[in-house]
């Protein structure tokens, strides 16, 4: 009976399988559908800066004008280009002692000395070859022209001032640097500008065949999960599967994953297709177009959507698991993405309403906190509203709701691992062990913050650099990278499918840290366990992504409560004999001794099928 | 010497360990044959479905029994000397006691069918069973089910999570007929049928039969109907393990003979849980095959064993199980067919897998039982509620306190008290309010006792 209405499910779901395959093969594909040809236009668009474009043009003479297929040849080249630039800097702005020996060998034909020789020995294509004959020019234009010195004491004057203009030669070339963070800018400018931008020229095809046909692809093979019986916890297979057991196809999506946080992270001129492809969306919402990070920001929250249809369906029985995705789409989708965008567009310094220091560690940033304080009405409300958040709104709803009001029902990063990490759930390490690693790692991280964050404000506000010896940049940039790009980015999410999908939010998130301090010690927040009615099978433990042992708690009936617990619900929902509850407080019941002996005067009794008859 | 030695290291023999050990320093030590570390047979189920490996069915990282000084030895205990106070294992090895807990656990029931034991045809009890049916469903694609109880409905929900098709034999007219009431047994019925379960109500399993290659290939009924499979699941309940525990000087009748103290015939020798058989003084003794009555044994007869004798009494009666995705509660006595003086009032939603039966004294109205399927219930209200003698009107007036569902969940007392008001027409209930803002901000209530 029931094969014959399902006959349609298993063709849907395979086709909605290729379809986000094939999908998601156009999207990596594009990234090497360009060719890349360097142009004086391009070096134009690209480095804005006119010094920095004169002083590294000459270098790039070599890939000018040539039509490069393989975009790692082309890019490798460039950054070489740039890291050569600074490596031998110094080396190339020192008169060096060859060059002193070829003046000579000039100065040995003609008889003399003569400024005319500099620039033959010295070249004149670089910046440093008019340095060069310019400086000895200063320091040795006397010595010039027939005057009969023996050419023993030439070359001596020679050696001496060229050593007095070297010992200078810092002071002129720290001018000459182009630092790292420009170099990234200028790489990805020329990376994007001699670009063929295939991709750019047709983002409506790409756009189709890539992320609509995956994201329809993607909901072919979700939807019809709800008609293959009824609704219920069914995690058949999830430790058989190796997409969702860490084995192979987990790997590969970890690689995946891993890679793609490397790119945005360091090398964002790898993935400038992307960025053309949601170009003109983003035009439409900001007016000014895409970066790099506009096009994660996409991502994510579709992914979020997608993932979180997965979600009401997977839980369609469960009205808690619905209420909360529902929550988690409208943050992301509005707070996140649509918000931020929107206040650009409207030139207000923007932001994402929701997130709050310490997760959103540039909040304290100079930079930030000028921008803000600069920027009127707007400015001033994101300032205040963002201090309001960690100190009254987070103390107050942990106290009434626990943690989850914030990291599983509002949070972006949470948003991510309760939608597209939700399949990986059951990977979080339950040991002992990693408990104890959590707590050291956590709050680690949350005094890390702390210190970095107060050491920035220190500077801001007296214009002291250093505080105890450190320099207050170096701290801010070594949490930025280790804190913010590592951990949370690379680790945190591309390892979802190895260690499951809360290893930042457990190990790392110096706001959830803060936040469960208040649930531990100060909130109405538990998970109660329902008398002795568990069965110790391991349900709760196994899908904890917080990798807390619930069991090892509702086992002796005691109350769950850990800082750690998101309130997800999970456990609640996969435990076969209803143990598990999350309460706001208790709510026990006292017998009220003057009414329990009430009678009611009994009639008549319906039977059974007299009162279906009734309710219908 | 003063070693406690306990055979079986199922949930009984481990909480006797755990619960003698928080009271007192002196060795222990639990000889088990099934596996090396204690692990909760109630999830063998989700090992199969892939659910959970069976790792994450151990109650305990295996530290803790090193940590807490809790010898384990995995091995057989063929004899046991009561009198030298030794046992023997299969090993060969001897190994003495002070004090003996027996907690050998259960064993499937096989009526001496006809080709029980050939191959395909196997009960789902331990880990080695579960290893077997792996086994055995590699190649299966129907599958008969024989007994109508818990492990059979799960043995029948592992089987369809394979794509396997299961017919499900039950000798009463209805499902789990001994235990439910029929319309409780109609709504567990007819949810399995939605999940492809094909119930023969009044149909016992006469004959295995063996093709060619020694497998199971088809059943015959008593009727004399052949139903072809590959697999053949006894689902017919558990008696307890008393194979080895017989040979020796220690009374058996049905499980181990023991007093309300689980003491045996034997001084120092103790039996707990499944395989223990509790004297009743009037009456047919007890017999108790389950996991929560394992654990209360247990911890009672630590007490006993560190010196403190305690009486194991159970207390309120609750059992909870899960049909599929319909869980189910009972707290109290609610029996399967009607008994004097003890009226039910049925509640039943009209689409949804969901109801609940209270059952009351007719004369008093004290309220004796309730049956609940799809509604979660607290545990201590209903323990209070019974343990108070509260009458109907209370329960019911008072329901939304019992309630144990997950927040955001629809709640159907309003439902419950409209069917009774309905029936009942001359008496209008109404809900007490659940008072949210004082629970908001009141500490925690005690239980009146
Ligand atoms: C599939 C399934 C589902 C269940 N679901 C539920 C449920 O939902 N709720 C519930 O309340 N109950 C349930 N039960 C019943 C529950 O699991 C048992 O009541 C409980 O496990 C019994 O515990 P025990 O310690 O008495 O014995 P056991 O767990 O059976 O442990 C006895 C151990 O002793 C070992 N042993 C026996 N003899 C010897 C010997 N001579 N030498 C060495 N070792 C020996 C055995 O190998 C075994 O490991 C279920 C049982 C099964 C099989
Ligand atoms: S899922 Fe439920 S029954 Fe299983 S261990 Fe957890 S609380 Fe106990």
């Amino acid at each position: 009976m029931q094969n014959n209405q399902m006959a349609w499910i298993s063709p849907v779901r395979k086709s909605g399988l290729s379809m986000f395959f094939i999908g998601f093969l156009v999207f990596v594909g594009m990234l090497f559908v360009n060719n890349f040809t360097l142009t004086d236009n391009a070096l134009k668009n690209a480095i804005g800066n006119d010094t920095h474009r004169q002083l590294i043009q000459p270098h790039l003479s070599e890939l000018m004008d040539k039509t490069v297929s393989n975009k790692v040849t082309f890019i490798e080249s460039v950054r070489s280009t740039f890291s050569e630039y600074d490596e031998t800097l110094n080396d190339r702005y020192t008169i060096s002692s060859t060059e002193i020996d070829a003046i000579m060998a000039e100065v040995k034909g003609i008889g003399h000395y003569n400024l005319e020789i500099l620039p033959t020995v010295f070249g004149s294509v670089y910046d440093e070859s008019a340095y060069k004959t310019k400086k000895l020019s200063d320091y040795t234009g006397w010595l010039a022209g027939p005057q009969g010195k023996p050419l023993s004491e030439i070359e001596q004057v020679l050696r001496e001032k060229s050593a007095e203009i070297n010992a200078n030669v810092t002071d002129v070339t720290n001018g000459k640097r182009i630092y790292a963070y420009e170099t990234g800018q200028y790489i990805y400018g020329l990376t994007k500008n001699a670009s063929s931008g295939v991709v750019a020229q047709h983002t409506g095809m790409f756009f189709v065949l890539s992320v609509l046909l995956g994201t329809l692809g993607a909901l072919m093979y979700i939807i019809p999960d709800k008609y293959t019986g009824p609704a219920g916890i069914k995690n058949n297979n999830v430790f058989t599967n190796s997409a969702t057991n860490g084995g192979l196809v987990g790997i590969l999506v970890t690689v995946f994953l891993v890679a793609v946080y490397i790119a945005l992270y360091f090398f964002p001129e790898y993935i400038i297709e992307w960025v053309s492809l949601v170009d003109p969306m983003f035009k439409a919402l900001n007016g000014s177009g895409a970066g790099s990070w506009s096009i994660y920001g996409f991502i994510y929250t579709l992914a979020i959507v997608v993932m979180g249809v997965r979600m009401f369906i997977k839980y369609r029985h469960s009205k808690y698991h619905i209420a909360r995705t529902s929550s988690i789409i409208f943050f992301q989708s509005c707070f996140a993405f649509l918000i931020p965008e929107i206040l650009i567009k409207l030139n207000q310094p923007s932001t994402d309403l929701k997130n709050m220091w310490p997760l959103d560690y540039d909040f304290f940033d100079a930079w930030n906190l000028d921008s803000l304080t600069s920027s009127g009405g707007v400015g001033m409300f994101i300032l205040v509203w963002g201090i309001t958040l960690f100190v009254v709104a987070v103390p107050l709803f942990t106290y009434f709701f626990g943690k989850r009001w914030y990291c599983s029902w509002v949070c972006g990063c949470g948003g991510l691992a309760e939608t597209a990490g939700d399949p990986y759930r059951q990977l979080s390490d339950k040991s002992m062990k990693a408990w104890r690693i959590e707590r050291v790692v956590i709050h680690g991280v949350l005094v890390f913050a702390v210190i970095m964050t107060g050491a920035a404000l220190y500077t801001y506000f007296t214009g002291v650099k250093t505080l105890a010896g450190i320099d207050t940049y170096t701290l801010r940039s070594a949490y930025g990278f280790y804190i913010g790009a590592l951990f949370s980015g690379v680790v945190g999410t591309g390892f979802y499918p190895k260690m499951g999908n809360r290893v930042w939010c457990r190990f790392g998130c110096p706001l959830a840290a803060y936040i469960g301090f208040i649930q531990r010690f100060k909130s109405r927040f538990r998970i109660t366990t329902n008398g002795a009615q568990c069965i110790s099978c391991g349900n709760c433990s196994t899908y904890c992504e917080m990798g807390i042992d619930v069991r090892s708690y509702a086992q002796r009936g005691a109350d769950i409560v850990r800082s750690s617990c998101v309130g997800c619900g999970v456990c609640s929902s996969v435990c076969p004999r209803g143990v598990l509850k999350l309460e706001n407080g208790a709510v026990e019941a006292v017998v009220d001794q003057s009414k329990k002996d009430d009678t009611v005067q009994i009639v008549q009794v319906m039977t059974p099928e007299e009162q279906k008859a009734w309710v219908n | 010497m003063s070693r406690l030695v306990i055979i079986g290291n199922g949930v009984a023999g481990v909480t006797v360990a755990r619960h003698v050990r928080k009271r007192s320093d002196r060795e222990i030590l639990i000889i088990s044959s099934e596996t090396e570390h204690h692990f909760s047979r109630t999830a063998l189920m989700y090992i199969f479905m892939g659910h959970m490996k069976f790792e994450h069915t151990k109650p305990y990282e295996d530290y803790f029994w090193q940590k807490n000084r809790i010898d384990l030895k995995q091995g057989f205990v063929c004899a046991i000397d009561t009198d030298a106070k030794h046992l023997t294992l299969a090993s060969g090895e001897q190994i003495e006691y002070a004090d003996l807990v027996l907690a050998t656990g259960s064993q499937s029931n096989k009526f001496g069918w006809i080709g029980q034991d050939l191959p395909g045809v196997q009960g789902l009890f331990n880990y080695q069973d579960l290893l077997l049916m792996e086994e055995n469903c590699q190649s299966t694609k129907r599958a008969v089910l024989v007994g109508g109880g818990l492990i059979g409905i799960e043995m029948a929900e592992m089987l369809l999570s394979r794509g396997i098709d299961v017919t499900f034999l039950v000798k009463e007219e209805r499902f789990w007929g001994n235990i439910l009431p029929k319309e409780e047994s109609v709504l567990v019925q007819k949810h399995g049928e939605q999940h492809g379960v094909k119930f023969l109500f009044n149909t016992e399993l006469h004959e295995v039969v063996a093709g060619d290659d020694g497998r199971a290939k088809s059943i015959i009924t008593k009727e004399g109907d052949e139903i072809p499979c590959e697999f053949v699941g006894l689902s017919a309940g558990v008696h307890p393990n008393i194979d080895i525990v017989s040979q020796s000087k220690v009374a058996v009748g049905r499980g181990i003979l023991v007093n309300d103290y689980l003491e045996t015939n034997i001084p120092n020798v103790y039996a707990v849980g499944d395989c223990a058989e509790i004297h009743v003084e009037e009456g047919r003794n007890r017999i108790e095959p389950l996991w929560y009555t394992g654990k209360m044994q247990g911890e009672a007869l630590a007490k006993t064993i560190a010196g403190e004798r305690t009486k194991y009494e159970r207390g309120i009666w609750f059992n909870s199980a899960k049909f599929f995705d319909v869980e189910y509660q009972t707290y109290g006595f609610v029996g399967n067919e009607p008994v004097d003086n003890i009226s039910s009032f049925y509640w039943q939603h009209p689409e949804k897998e969901l109801c609940i039966r209270i059952n009351y004294q007719t004369d008093t109205q004290v309220v004796t039982g309730i049956n609940t399927f799809g509604i979660r219930m607290r545990h201590e209200v209903w323990e209070n509620w019974l343990a108070n003698s509260c009458k109907l009107k209370y329960v019911l007036q008072h329901l939304k306190d019992a309630n144990f569902d997950p927040e955001f969940f629809r709640r159907y007392e309003q439902d419950v008290i409209n069917t009774f008001n309905a029936q009942n027409p001359n008496s209008q209930l109404s809900l007490s309010p659940l008072h949210w803002l004082t629970k908001r901000f009141t500490k925690e209530q005690t239980h009146a006792k």
